[in-house]
Parts: structure tokens; C-alpha cells; sequence
């Protein structure tokens, strides 16, 4: 069900792949028991595996593996009944064994899919997944290049860190396709409990490949070179990276003609600041990493009982919880959309509150327009939010009563919200009370009595009249429900003409 | 009493029974040591003040009468391959000058805690790599027997202190003959047990498939008491076996009655020194009258276990020692100018070069690993580089993983038809100093019998079964098939229950 992208003003196909890199939410690292905990003082986090200190030997984590097993699964990959460790061979100061190990030839899985569509219909893609497999991180090389001789201070802690590398089939077709595409992959890593890539910390890191297909007027296809993106920080960058990417593809091929195969795959890296990509070194192009099995470690078998009950402990992905919340919760489905993206916490919040005023509507709007726009002025997570569900839902409960209504009840969430204190609370020290029947009665009367042109409006046919009512009506109790003071008025209206009345037939 | 006369089983119920201290075994010993290791140099590093610590600590115990482990005040030498907590562990290389790893190896914890005694870190090929232990970067060891001669290798100085009782026992580690081949040519018996019997965890690794730890003594008996504290699954090594580990030396009475030995006729090609065939036919002698039988055999892809042996080592080999890049530990070559000339003792390979180096990083990498490494260890990461190579891997690697895999289904063939395979160690007996440094060919055939045994992961064990007219060991080896160690220790033991070979010393450490 793929649909074709947006007509657009370019002359061109843009074709991206990306490789993914995802950190494992594991307590200990793949092949030791160091902790992986990010923060800690450099070269505290070690131990003479990961160190690679002589005679040290590695032993596969468990947990590690079944993590991978769940992303892969989510990917809809199909699981090898056998995979094995290889050994990827090269020279860097952050790699301590002089080798990483990883999976070549037989990775852990293989050939799944990922479709990810844009909520307003922009564009729908079916992203094909080539692999996914695991390996051994690097440690982190820093550059002292203030102190000006060059040094370069090397932290292990980060070294055989478990990663999962997802690497997408070229599927994707813009710069905006590809950044939705990583919210989408994000997210459902993120609902897995799979990892919880942070950007900024490393545990997601993406390379991105692109050319253009342009056609020709003899309607062949041009295809230029293509090029391998790296450097990038945020799915921002990323797209950005590919636009600029692109257009500077397209200017190249108009100045040089240069196409695919006729010059080696490119690696540029992107200038965030600068808003450009830049050419690095061909050198590590040609590197030869001489891939060989890891005689230190056993290959792995899966067996269809363990994918099955890796399946059975996976959860909802996020995309069949999206229709299950509509329909659930009868909303729409954007608005589930919208939740959903929040995460597997926000979701859990809204259906508490939902289940708690029994309704889904009326939560998922205080929910969208109060706490998710509180929620990013204040740069906290739901779990962090000082409104639980059950103070947001007996909020509801009382505009839904007819306590006070929703403008009134947004007084009380703000002030609930800076004093800590309970909705009962709040209320009570606002002075609101719920208006009795006899008070708005008594009330409505006083108004009609002074109000004769609003009253023979209203007998005259023009309801809306009514209306003029309300603010008199605040003025003298700020605690009454404007609908119902509009309401009663109308009704005391119409009571009063009756009498009158005389029958049209 | 003299210890250096007894064998391990003795020494350890003499000091159980306490009819000698821990303490005066180890001196004994350590004497001898000091004596005469000037001239074999066995030794990398004799601990002495530790020891004698050691021992003492154990007599103490005794004498409390607290509970002591089962190789109580045993004095054991260590070949430097295996990481020791407090002392240096080098692998003879200068690579490794100095370098004290934080934590013991799985074999020298569980000597340890067996209370044996570390002695010492014994001499050996760099990086377990040769075999005859001229390429340590420490001098060659010599041969007790003739101290012209070369030990073997690369567990030579192993092999050497316990041929010249300077240790009652002491640890080897096997890849393509290391403990069998230096065990022939000093006249000792040595085992290496099937890959994953023994954890490999703090053993320097030089090919991971293929090393396998053993024990070296003067009999099977001590073999079999030793291996039985080395021997366990390691949760810590990944290819380490689950098995139970049987007591081997209670499992040594039984009569060799029924037992089927395999001759092997590829074991009679040219080059077999006549002494050694003659030694080696009258072993079978011996077992035949022991009530065993012997059958011909074969092992059609025996002849290319050398080639085979000489691409899968090296490739592993080359990535095992990729972490020997001066940035971490080790040596690290002085920033220079790669322009000048290499100091007395370097190496060919970079002297009087001009090289041009990327970066200064690449420089450290280049200078440290060519000064660090010796030139038999530099010529296998070249041999392991190049066959793990885009264009070669197939033709190389891969194709010797599928001949390893035909000589494992030759020795579960030759496994159907016999209960262990006899034969030779090494084609002669021990060859002189210097003879085929020259020769790095003529040097790798010196494992001809013996790389088979670890392409098929299963064990074999190599004692003396006779001598040359000129006085030199010569030995014998028995193979069988995956966890057989109780068959090839007791079959040993018998052969040494009818013959003497093996009490034989050399008259030079007299
Ligand atoms: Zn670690």
C-alpha cells in the first residue's frame, strides 16, 4: 500500500538508505559484566575483557541477544536458526582487542520491513530491512586539539557496549520520508524497551546513502554516485543533511555528468553549523576489514520456540496501537497518532485518565492541549508530570458535572499544577462551589427581571440573547456554568411567555 | 629424602603426611633452580621470595591443622603464556617486557587453590609461536640432554625444568604440538588434553581454536593429578566443555586388555629418523604385550595438516595480536622520526628503512610492533594478514577450514576402527641449536605429527619410549578421540609401569 510520493518540483528521484545504530538497554555489556550505565568518570566502566588486556576471553550476554531477537522481530525480520561472531579487523586507539566483533556473513537476522505514514496523508512508505544484526561498540576517541599537541585521551567505558545495526533497504524517497521513518523506528525501539535512543548520548547514531535517479529525455535514467552521509546528530540533521545532499547531487551531475560506478563510493560528513556535507578521506574506503569467524566464542542457535516466546513477551508496537486506541477510545485517528508518538508512558497516562472519566474524547483533548503543551514548557516527561491521572480525571469529572466549565477548570489545572495541592483543594480555595439549582434559579430570575429587551428578544425568537445573560450572571457569582446559566434562562423565559401564548392554529 | 627424586604424587603425600615440608621441597628445588638454570634457562622469572611464602603458608596450615588443597606445597612452573597476578607475564616477547596482568589465569587460579607452589614463568617460543624455542626474545632454552641442542618448543623451558628436575611439573600450552613435541625431545610426558578440557581464560591467546593448556611431568600418574585440578568448565570461556572431570588417577589400574591401537603408515614417510622408528616400533612392542593389539590405520588428510595447521594458526594469530599496538599496554615505540636507524638487536625488517608513515599514529603503531615483535611472530601475522585477505580469504582460509574439517572426520573414522592412535612425536630426535633457524620450512615440519591432533580438537599425550645411541629422547604418542583422557593417561601409565624411559635423567643436571 505504498502510495507514490507528492508530486514534487524536483526533476529527480531521491533513493536513501540508512544505517542504523541503536544501543541496547542491557545492564552489562555484550561479551563482559561491565556496567553500561553513560556518565560515568572515563575508564571507570572496565574490565580486562573489554579492555582487551591478553588471555581475556569474551561471553555472549543473554539479554543482549534477546533484546536484539524482540527489535528484529518488531522489524518483522525473519530470525537465523544459526548465527556466529566474526571478527572485523582494524587499527584504532578505541578499539582496545584491535578487532570488533560483530556479524558478517550470517547476521542474526534478516529481511523485514518497517512502513511508516505520514498522519496527514503526505506520504505512506514500506521500508524493507536488510539486517539486523549485533556487535561490539568502539570506546570514544576525544581530540584535545585546545591543548595544541594533538593528544587524543581515549575512554573505554562505552567499549563492548551492545549495538544493533539496522541497515534499510534504499526505500526511501525524501529527506522528510527518512526523518519520519527514524521517528517511526525511535519510537518503536523505545515502546520494545529495546533501547532508549538518545541522540544525545549516543545510544542512536544514523548514516545515511543517497543518490538520485534522473531521468534523461531519451528516458533512460541517470543515477549519480552514491554518497554516504556520517557526522549527523538529530533526525533534524539528518534531514537536513539529505536535502542539502540532494540539491548538491543534482548540481554536481549538471556540471560533471558523473554517475554511478564511476567513481568510488563517498563518504562526506555533515557540517550542522554550516548546513553543508563535506568530503572526508577515501582512505577508510578501501580499508579491507578481513572478516573471520571468532574462534573465542560459539556460534548461536534460535529455536522456534524461543522466537515464539520472545513474540509472546513483545508488547504492542506502536503501530497496532494506534488502531487499538481509536477504536477503544473512539478517537480519531490522528488523534491516536498523536498520542502514540508520545510514547508507551503517555499512552499508559491517557488510558488511565480515559478509563477513570470514562471517556476517551474528553481525555485525549486535555491531554493534546493541556499536558503535552505544559509537558514541553516545562521539558518534563509524563512520569515527571505533577498531575497524575487521577487528579486529571477528577478535574475532568467536575467540568463534565457541570461544576464549572472548561476555561474555569484550566484556572484550576494551572493552579493545581505551580501549588501542588489537590483539585477539592483548589476549588475550595478559588471559592467555587457547585451552584445549587435554587441559587441558579434565583439567580436567572434576578437577571430576567432586569433585563426586559434580552427577555422579549428571546420571546421574540432569538435564542442567542440569551447569551447577554452570562457575563451579568459571572459578575455576581464567578462559580456559575455559563451553559447552564444560559439554559435555565432560556427555559425561565419560555416559562414565562406560556401563559401568554396564544395557540397559531 | 631428596625431592627432586620423587614424583609429584610422592611429594604431595610426603607433605600431607609430613614427612616433608612445603617449605623444604620448594627450597630443594628452587636450588637446583638457581643452580642450574645459568646454563638451560628454563626459567623467565624464578620466584623464589613468593614461593617459599607460599610454601610456608601452607605448612602453617598444616600445622593447624587446617585443611589443605589437593596439590598441597606440589612445586609447579608456569610457562609465560599464562597470566599470573603477581608476576610478569611476557610470552617472551619484548612486546610483553614487563607486563603484570591483574589476574591469574583459570589454570593458575585453580593451582592455587589447590595449594601447589608457583615457582616461576618458564622460557618459550614468542608468543607460543615455534618450535623450538629459539624465537623467545629472552635466549633459547637448551636441552638438559645435550645443551647444544634445542628443547623443542615452544613449551621448551616447561619441558626443560622438568627434564632437569628444576620442578616436579610444570604447564604447557598446545596449538600444534607445543607440549608433545618439547616433551619428546626431553625425555618427559606431556599431555594435551581435548580442546575446551582446560580453560583457556588468562592464556595469552596465540590460535583460540586450536591452544589447548595441558600438564608436563615426569609420568602420567602426575599428569593425570595435575589435570585433574586444571581440568573444569570455566563459565568464563565460552568454548570451555561441560563434562564432569573424572578422577584421573583413580582411573589408572585397569588393564590396557582389548585395547585397539591404530599404526598409522603415513607416520613411516621419508624422514622419520631410524632411531626413532625403531623407538617407536618397540613402544608398540610393549603395548602388545601389555594385552593390547595394534591395527594399521589411515588418516588420508594427515599430509595436510601442516599446510592446513600454517593457515588456520596464523590468520587467528593476526587478529589475536592485533591488540599489541603500543597505545594501551606493552611496548610502545618512542616518538621518532621513522627515519633512523633501528639499535644493535633490531630487526631487518624496519632497519635502515626510510618509511613514510599517514600520521604519527600510524608511526607508534608501525614502530611499536616492529620493535616489539620478533621475526617468526612478524612473518605469521604477515602469513595470517595476507590469507585473511579480500581476494584471498576463500582460496586460503576457507579452504583450510574445509581440510581441518576432513582430517576431524579422518581421526572420528580412525576413532570407529581403534580406541587411540600411536605413533611418533616428531620425526627426529632433538635437532641442534641453530640448525633450521635458517630454515623457517624446515622448522614447521618439526610439527608434522602433531598439528593434526589440535585441527581434530582432540587430545594426545607424548612420553619418552626410548633413546638414540648418542643419548637423546626419543618420543612416542599416543592420540584419542574427544575427552579420552582417562584411556590415553592410563594407557601411558602402564607402558611406564614396564619401563623405565621415563626415570631416566640427564647426566648434565645430576
Ligand atoms: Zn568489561
Amino acid at each position: 500500500m505504498t502510495k507514490p510520493a507528492a508530486p514534487t518540483a524536483e526533476p529527480f528521484t531521491t533513493v536513501i538508505g540508512l544505517e542504523v545504530h541503536v544501543q541496547l538497554q542491557t545492564k552489562t555489556k555484550l561479551f563482559c559484566g561491565c556496567s553500561t550505565t553513560f556518565g560515568a568518570p572515563p575508564n571507570t566502566q572496565v574490565c580486562p575483557v573489554c579492555l582487551g588486556l591478553p588471555g581475556s576471553l569474551p561471553v555472549m550476554n543473554r539479554e543482549a541477544f534477546s533484546l536484539a531477537i524482540k527489535a528484529a522481530l518488531a522489524l518483522e525480520c525473519r530470525i537465523a536458526p544459526f548465527t556466529k561472531w566474526d571478527r572485523k579487523n582494524y587499527f584504532y586507539p578505541d578499539l582496545p582487542k584491535g578487532y570488533q566483533i560483530s556479524q558478517f556473513d550470517l547476521p542474526f537476522s534478516s529481511d523485514g520491513w518497517l512502513e511508516v505514514v505520514d498522519p496527514k496523508g503526505a506520504f505512506s512508505r514500506k521500508v524493507g530491512v536488510i539486517r539486523v544484526h549485533l556487535e561490539e561498540d568502539a570506546g570514544k576517541s576525544m581530540h584535545d586539539e585546545a591543548a595544541g599537541t594533538a593528544d587524543t585521551r581515549i575512554d573505554l567505558n562505552r567499549a563492548g557496549t551492545p549495538l544493533c545495526e539496522i541497515v534499510s533497504q534504499p526505500d526511501l524517497r525524501s529527506p522528510q520520508e527518512a526523518r519520519a521513518w527514524l521517528n517511526e523506528l525511535k519510537l518503536l525501539l523505545v515502546y520494545l524497551g529495546v533501547s532508549d535512543c538518545n541522540m544525545q548520548e549516543g545510544s542512536l547514531r544514523v548514516d545515511a546513502n543517497v543518490n538520485l535517479h534522473i531521468p534523461r529525455p531519451d528516458g533512460s535514467l541517470a543515477k549519480t554516485p552514491i554518497v554516504e552521509i556520517k557526522n549527523m546528530n538529530s533526525f533534524r540533521s539528518v534531514e537536513r543533511a539529505l536535502a542539502y545532499e540532494t540539491a548538491r547531487q543534482y548540481d554536481e551531475w549538471q556540471a560533471t555528468g558523473a554517475e554511478l560506478g564511476t567513481t568510488p563510493k563517498q563518504t562526506r560528513g555533515w557540517d550542522d553549523p554550516a548546513g553543508v556535507t563535506r568530503a572526508q578521506r577515501h582512505k577508510e574506503e578501501s580499508s579491507d576489514y578481513r572478516y573471520f569467524p571468532d574462534p573465542d566464542l560459539v556460534p548461536v542457535t534460535v529455536s522456534e520456540e524461543q522466537i515464539a516466546a520472545a513474540k509472546a513477551l513483545m508488547g504492542t508496537p506502536p503501530t497496532v496501537l494506534r488502531t487499538t486506541l481509536a477504536e477503544k477510545w473512539k478517537i480519531s485517528a490522528y488523534d491516536a497518532d498523536v498520542l502514540v508518538n508520545q510514547g508507551r508512558e503517555l499512552v499508559g497516562y491517557f488510558e488511565d485518565v480515559a478509563t477513570r472519566v470514562g471517556e476517551g474524547k474528553v481525555a485525549s483533548n486535555w491531554l493534546q492541549q493541556d499536558v503535552l503543551r505544559t509537558l514541553n514548557e516545562r521539558g518534563e516527561t509524563i512520569d515527571e508530570f505533577p498531575i497524575r491521572p487521577d487528579a486529571l480525571a477528577d478535574l475532568i469529572r467536575r467540568v463534565q458535572n457541570g461544576d464549572f466549565d472548561t476555561s474555569r477548570g484550566r484556572e484550576i489545572f494551572a493552579e493545581v499544577l505551580t501549588s501542588g495541592r489537590s483539585v477539592a483543594d483548589v476549588v475550595a480555595s478559588l471559592g467555587i462551589a457547585a451552584v445549587g439549582q435554587d441559587e441558579l434559579i434565583a439567580l436567572c430570575k434576578e437577571l430576567i427581571a432586569a433585563n426586559p429587551k434580552i427577555v422579549a428578544d428571546v420571546q421574540g425568537g432569538k435564542e442567542q440573547a440569551a447569551a447577554g445573560l452570562i457575563g451579568q450572571a459571572k459578575k455576581k457569582n464567578p462559580n456559575v456554568n455559563p451553559a447552564k446559566v444560559r439554559q435555565m434562562c432560556v427555559d425561565l423565559i419560555k416559562a414565562l411567555e406560556l401563559p401568554t401564548r396564544t395557540p397559531e392554529a | 629424602m631428596q625431592p627432586a627424586e620423587l614424583s609429584a604424587v610422592e611429594i604431595v603425600a610426603a607433605i600431607r603426611q609430613g614427612d616433608m615440608t612445603a617449605v623444604q621441597c620448594t627450597e630443594a628445588f628452587l636450588d637446583r633452580a638457581a643452580r642450574l638454570d645459568g646454563s638451560i634457562n628454563a626459567f623467565l622469572k624464578i620466584d623464589r621470595e613468593g614461593a617459599l611464602e607460599t610454601a610456608a603458608a601452607i605448612d602453617a596450615r598444616r600445622k593447624a591443622g587446617k585443611p589443605l588443597g589437593a596439590l598441597a606445597g606440589l612445586p609447579v612452573a608456569v610457562k609465560d603464556a599464562l597470566c599470573t597476578r603477581d608476576l610478569p607475564t611476557t610470552c617472551a616477547s619484548k612486546m610483553l617486557a614487563g607486563f603484570r596482568p591483574p589476574y591469574d589465569a583459570d589454570t593458575v587460579a585453580r593451582l592455587r587453590a589447590a595449594d601447589a607452589v608457583i615457582v616461576g614463568k618458564t622460557n618459550m617460543d614468542e608468543f607460543a609461536m615455534g618450535g623450538s624455542n629459539e624465537n623467545s626474545a629472552f635466549g633459547p632454552v637448551k636441552n638438559p640432554w645435550d645443551l647444544s641442542r634445542a628443547p623443542g618448543g615452544s613449551s621448551g623451558g616447561s619441558a626443560a625444568c622438568v627434564a632437569a628436575d628444576m620442578a616436579p611439573v610444570a604447564i604447557g600450552s598446545d596449538t600444534g604440538g607445543s607440549i608433545r613435541q618439547p616433551a619428546g625431545l626431553c625425555g618427559i610426558t606431556g599431555l594435551k588434553p581435548t580442546y575446551g578440557r582446560v580453560s583457556r581464560r588468562g592464556l595469552v591467546a596465540f590460535a583460540s581454536s586450536l591452544d589447548q593448556i595441558g600438564p608436563m611431568a615426569r609420568s602420567a600418574a602426575d599428569c593425570a593429578l595435575v589435570l585433574e585440578t586444571i581440568a573444569g568448565h570455566d563459565p568464563r570461556d565460552s568454548t570451555s566443555l561441560t563434562a564432569e572431570v573424572p578422577r584421573y588417577s583413580e582411573l589408572l589400574e585397569q588393564p590396557l586388555t582389548g585395547l585397539k591401537i591404530g599404526r598409522v603408515a603415513e607416520h613411516y614417510a621419508e624422514g622419520l629418523d631410524p632411531e626413532v622408528r625403531k623407538g617407536v616400533d618397540e613402544a608398540y612392542a610393549v603395548f602388545e604385550a601389555a594385552g593390547a593389539t595394534v591395527h594399521d590405520i589411515e588418516l588420508p588428510h594427515a599430509k595436510y595438516g601442516v599446510p592446513t595447521y600454517y593457515l588456520i594458526a596464523p590468520c587467528e594469530a593476526s587478529s589475536n595480536l592485533a591488540r599489541y599496538d603500543g597505545a594501551h599496554y606493552g611496548h610502545r615505540a618512542e616518538p621518532g622520526t621513522g627515519h633512523q636507524a633501528e639499535p644493535a638487536g633490531g630487526h631487518r625488517a624496519e632497519s635502515g628503512s626510510s618509511q613514510h608513515f599517514d600520521s604519527p599514529l600510524v608511526e607508534m603503531y608501525c614502530r611499536s610492533r616492529g620493535e616489539g615483535f620478533g621475526p617468526e611472530v612478524k612473518r605469521r601475522i604477515m602469513l595470517g594478514t595476507y590469507a585473511l585477505s579480500a581476494g584471498y580469504y576463500d582460496a586460503y582460509y576457507a579452504k583450510a577450514l574445509k581440510v581441518r574439517r576432513l582430517i576431524r572426520q579422518d581421526y572420528l573414522d580412525a576413532f570407529a576402527k581403534v580406541d587411540l592412535i600411536g605413533g611418533p612425536v616428531s620425526a627426529t630426535p632433538a635437532f641442534k641449536l641453530g640448525e633450521k633457524t635458517g630454515d623457517p620450512l624446515a622448522m614447521y615440519l618439526v610439527d608434522l605429527y602433531t598439528v593434526a591432533t589440535n585441527l581434530a580438537g582432540v587430545g594426545g599425550i607424548s612420553f619418552p619410549c626410548g633413546f638414540t645411541r648418542g643419548g637423546l629422547p626419543v618420543g612416542f604418542q599416543l592420540q584419542g578421540p574427544a575427552l579420552a583422557e582417562p584411556l590415553l593417561l592410563r594407557a601411558t601409565d602402564r607402558f611406564q609401569r614396564l619401563t623405565d624411559w621415563h626415570l631416566r635423567r640427564p647426566k648434565q643436571t645430576a
